[in-house]
């Protein structure tokens, strides 16, 4: 790392201040302590399944299994008083056999990994056009990936530059920018990388933990990290970002957790699919699972729910 | 019930028109009640514990026990006179001459290691008895006042057939009878830090439990009996001011050792001036918590808000002032009211209270007193809008801004949830206003920055510095004060030498 980049990386921790591994992996383990029973636990379970962006991001995917995903979005269950999920996440190739299957007049959005996902590494206009893609075929919301690389060698303003890109190039959708924050490595870069991202998408926009793609993904801790960079942000501008933990969320109790989490760091406004998200595919079924044990007080057998997406 | 929020129309910039963004934590998501439902177990009258039996107070006399939460009464506790600490001395001087002081170490040590298991064994059932008894949440009892007890009885046990390397180049003997007085803050592991290295070191106790915190002493009697110590080794004389000052006074206490207020421990320490008893002595505390620019800030509210608000305050370590660099003071303090809206004070039985239940209604009196003091020397004070509870006593989190050196709440040990904040420039003066107090127990510093944390450590006249942490505690580590927060160490190699004579 050359010198001037120590320099940009140190003048933004000073900035934004720095963060304490031990201290805030002893907050968030506060929160796997509570105890969330009777109706507040129906409450969240029902808001985490209004939260889950819906995902299968495998090289296998057809038309096919795109479709089955979109009906499990549109009735997660029999049961009415179950929510729809907030969105499906897909491939952009995958995103006009969404729109196909889940139709105009939807409240389940789709949003599509473009950018070159997971690894973002493409020439910029390459990455441009797959958003314009996916776009022009239907997608309500983009999941970007930043430019770890640039980050990572204190090009800051290439990687800002390419993220005002990338709005530009979403029109209308909503945007959501993945740190993937196992590359980045520490909760000082996640945070310097929240705010850095933050400071150019648009009021709603989200940051987003990661692709799912690497070894660690989306932990209590990197998400206490970003809702905190998150509040700083809104006290200061008055912005409201989203926030979007992605893949390792697997069971309604983690899930739960997360809800927590948001609850004491960002409160009321945060706790609804517009401002928190979780990018996930088995913990819906999970979700389902409880939900139904609530309803019955015995735990279903796993066949009595169709199957989801595997892919997180 | 959550509902899917149509976001097509999502408003471009809804923050315009907003001047100062707020956050609310409101009751979007309330949090039903989730009691811990374990069963204390308890009896409706406890008897003293002498010679290994429990034995009815010679007096007759019994006084009850109140549960802080909700003022109903939990059982009844025996009032110990002179003549029944007489009997419990007597018990540990025969239990010292014929069994436990002359037991080899590695016997001991089974013994000491029976009691942290037993202990463990019945965890939850000692930690409801030690809520409902004292008011803390149950969650700090379950993790961290029952584990932290057993903990001591293990590393004691450890230590107990290995006294021979204690003191490189010297021997060991144990004292004798030790009389002790715990406080009503942490009841059992006060009880644990006490009896474990005296034990281990060979010594047979008296024990004096707070007399509004007797009932875990008193369960613990059951475990002394159920790990078949020998009978003496271990004696609990429950009462009041009375019964302290018979146990600190005896004739037969080679040794005392005390941890509550500094008041009673100079009136004790004048009592037993010219004989030649050894005491250890932990008392109070006005910690300095020390945050400067450079620290990593949502940790330090956390720790700051764990310093002064676990166990309500009551906890003689208590970092119940914060002294703030000047250039962050202002954005710290929004911070730490943000954090505090979100603590959640009530019943101390359920599993998601964050602040219990005040131990007294005598201590309630005198928190409420010291923060009126507070406002009436003008110093600015906040408290968030939680409900309490209708009946029990209970005290909102409060700060007070504003405050200088010579305002009482800045001098005086409250003992509550009650945090006083005072700004400072430079180290110097930060170290000056740490040490500005006759106590010296404990302190915290928090800097991004170590060769700060190395000096700052140096300069605090306390014995515990914590770095970017706060109340941190060990078996291992020693813990006691300098001035008038007392003498001798607790924990580690160091507690263990104030239990025993060089030979």
């Amino acid at each position: 790392m050359s010198a001037p980049a120590q320099n940009v990386f140190r003048r933004l921790f000073d900035e934004i201040g720095p963060v304490d591994q031990v201290g805030i992996e002893e907050r968030v383990a506060k929160y796997t302590t509570r105890s969330i029973k009777k109706n507040s636990k129906l409450w969240g379970l029902k808001a985490a399944v209004s939260m889950v962006d819906l995902t299968t991001l495998e090289g296998k995917d057809t038309p096919g299994k795109v479709a089955s995903l979109c009906q499990k979005a549109l009735r997660p269950h029999e049961d009415p008083t179950i929510p729809q999920v907030a969105a499906v996440c897909v491939y952009p190739a995958m995103v006009k056999h969404a729109r196909r299957a889940l139709g105009e007049d939807t409240a389940v959005r789709i949003a599509s990994v473009a950018t070159a996902f997971p690894s973002g590494q493409a020439p910029l206009r390459t990455r441009l056009a797959e958003v314009k893609a996916a776009v022009a075929d239907g997608a309500d919301e983009i999941d970007m990936v930043i430019n770890r690389g640039a980050f990572l060698s204190g090009e800051f303003g290439e990687m800002q530059d390419e993220i005002a890109a990338v709005v530009q190039a979403c029109g209308a959708s909503t945007l959501k920018v993945i740190l993937e924050v196992s590359e980045l490595e520490t909760y000082d870069n996640i945070r310097a990388a929240s705010f850095l991202a933050m400071r150019v998408i648009r009021p709603g926009d989200f940051i987003k933990t990661s692709t799912g793609k690497t070894t660690l993904n989306a932990t209590l801790g990197n998400n206490q990290v970003m809702l905190e960079a998150i509040r700083d942000f809104y006290l200061d501008t008055g912005i409201p970002i989203a926030m979007k933990p992605a893949g390792g969320i697997r069971t309604a109790k983690q899930a739960l957790q997360f809800l927590i989490a948001v609850k004491e760091t960002l409160g009321d406004e945060w706790l609804n699919n517009t401002r928190y998200r979780f990018g996930a595919s088995s913990l819906l079924n999970d979700l389902l699972r409880q939900l139904e044990k609530e309803r019955t007080g015995a735990y279903q057998a796993p066949y009595y729910f169709s199957e989801a997406a595997e892919s997180y | 019930m959550p509902t899917l929020t149509s976001i097509k129309k999502r408003p471009a910039s809804r923050h315009l028109g907003r001047p100062t963004p707020e956050l609310i934590f409101g009751d979007l998501w309330e949090f039903d009640p989730a009691p811990e439902t374990a069963d204390p177990r308890l009896k409706a009258r406890y008897d003293l514990f002498i010679g290994g039996k429990f034995v009815a107070p010679s007096s007759g006399k019994y006084f009850d026990s109140i549960n802080p939460a909700n003022e109903t009464k939990l059982a009844e506790i025996a009032h110990a006179n002179a003549a029944d600490v007489d009997a419990a001395y007597a018990a540990a001087k025969k239990a010292f001459d014929t069994t436990w002081g002359k037991m080899p170490g590695r016997e001991r040590a089974k013994y000491l290691y029976r009691l942290a298991r037993l202990l463990q064994d019945r965890a939850r059932e000692f930690a409801v008895a030690e809520t409902l008894d004292g008011g803390k949440p149950i969650k700090e009892s379950r993790d961290f006042d029952v584990p932290m007890a057993a903990a001591h009885f293990f590393y004691h046990a450890g230590w107990a057939d290995k006294l021979d390397y204690v003191a490189p180049g010297r021997s060991v003997a144990p004292l004798g009878v030790v009389g002790q007085v715990i406080p009503w803050n942490f009841p059992l592991l006060m009880l644990a830090w006490k009896i474990a290295p005296a034990l281990a070191m060979g010594n047979t106790v008296v024990l004096k439990p707070a007399e509004t915190t007797s009932v875990t002493a008193l369960k613990f009697a059951e475990l002394i009996q159920d790990a078949g110590l020998p009978p003496g080794v271990v004696n609990f004389v429950t009462g009041f001011g009375d019964t302290g000052a018979a146990v600190m006074g005896h004739p037969t206490a080679a040794k005392v050792a005390f941890t509550g207020s500094t008041e009673v421990g100079k009136i004790i320490m004048r009592s037993l001036a010219g004989t030649d008893k050894k005491m250890t002595m932990e008392l109070g505390g006005k910690a300095a918590n020390i945050v400067f620019d450079d620290a990593p800030i949502d940790q330090a509210v956390e720790g700051i808000i764990n310093g002064i608000f676990f166990n309500q305050g009551h906890v003689c370590c208590a970092g119940s002032r914060l002294l703030v660099h000047e250039p962050i003071a202002e954005r710290f303090l929004a911070k730490l009211k943000t954090r505090i809206k979100t603590l959640r004070v009530g019943d101390p039985i359920d599993k998601n209270t964050d602040i219990g239940a005040i131990n007294s209604k005598e201590q309630l009196a005198t928190i409420t007193r010291l923060v009126g003091v507070g406002v009436k020397e003008g110093a600015v004070m906040f408290q968030p809008a939680c409900k309490l509870p209708a009946k029990g006593y209970y005290f909102r989190p409060t700060v007070f801004s504003g405050v200088s050196m010579s305002h009482r709440v800045a001098r005086e040990e409250i003992f509550g949830p009650v945090l006083s904040v005072l700004t400072f420039r430079t180290l110097d003066e930060a170290v000056e206003k740490a040490n500005n107090t006759a106590y010296g127990l404990s302190a915290g510093v928090w800097t991004d920055k170590g060769s700060r944390i190395l000096k700052m450590s140096t300069e605090l006249k306390a014995g515990v510095v914590w770095a970017n942490t706060y109340n941190k505690f060990d078996p291992t580590s020693p813990f006691g004060g300098y001035k008038e927060s007392g003498f001798g160490r607790e924990g580690g190699r160091q507690g263990l030498l104030d239990y025993c004579k060089l030979v």
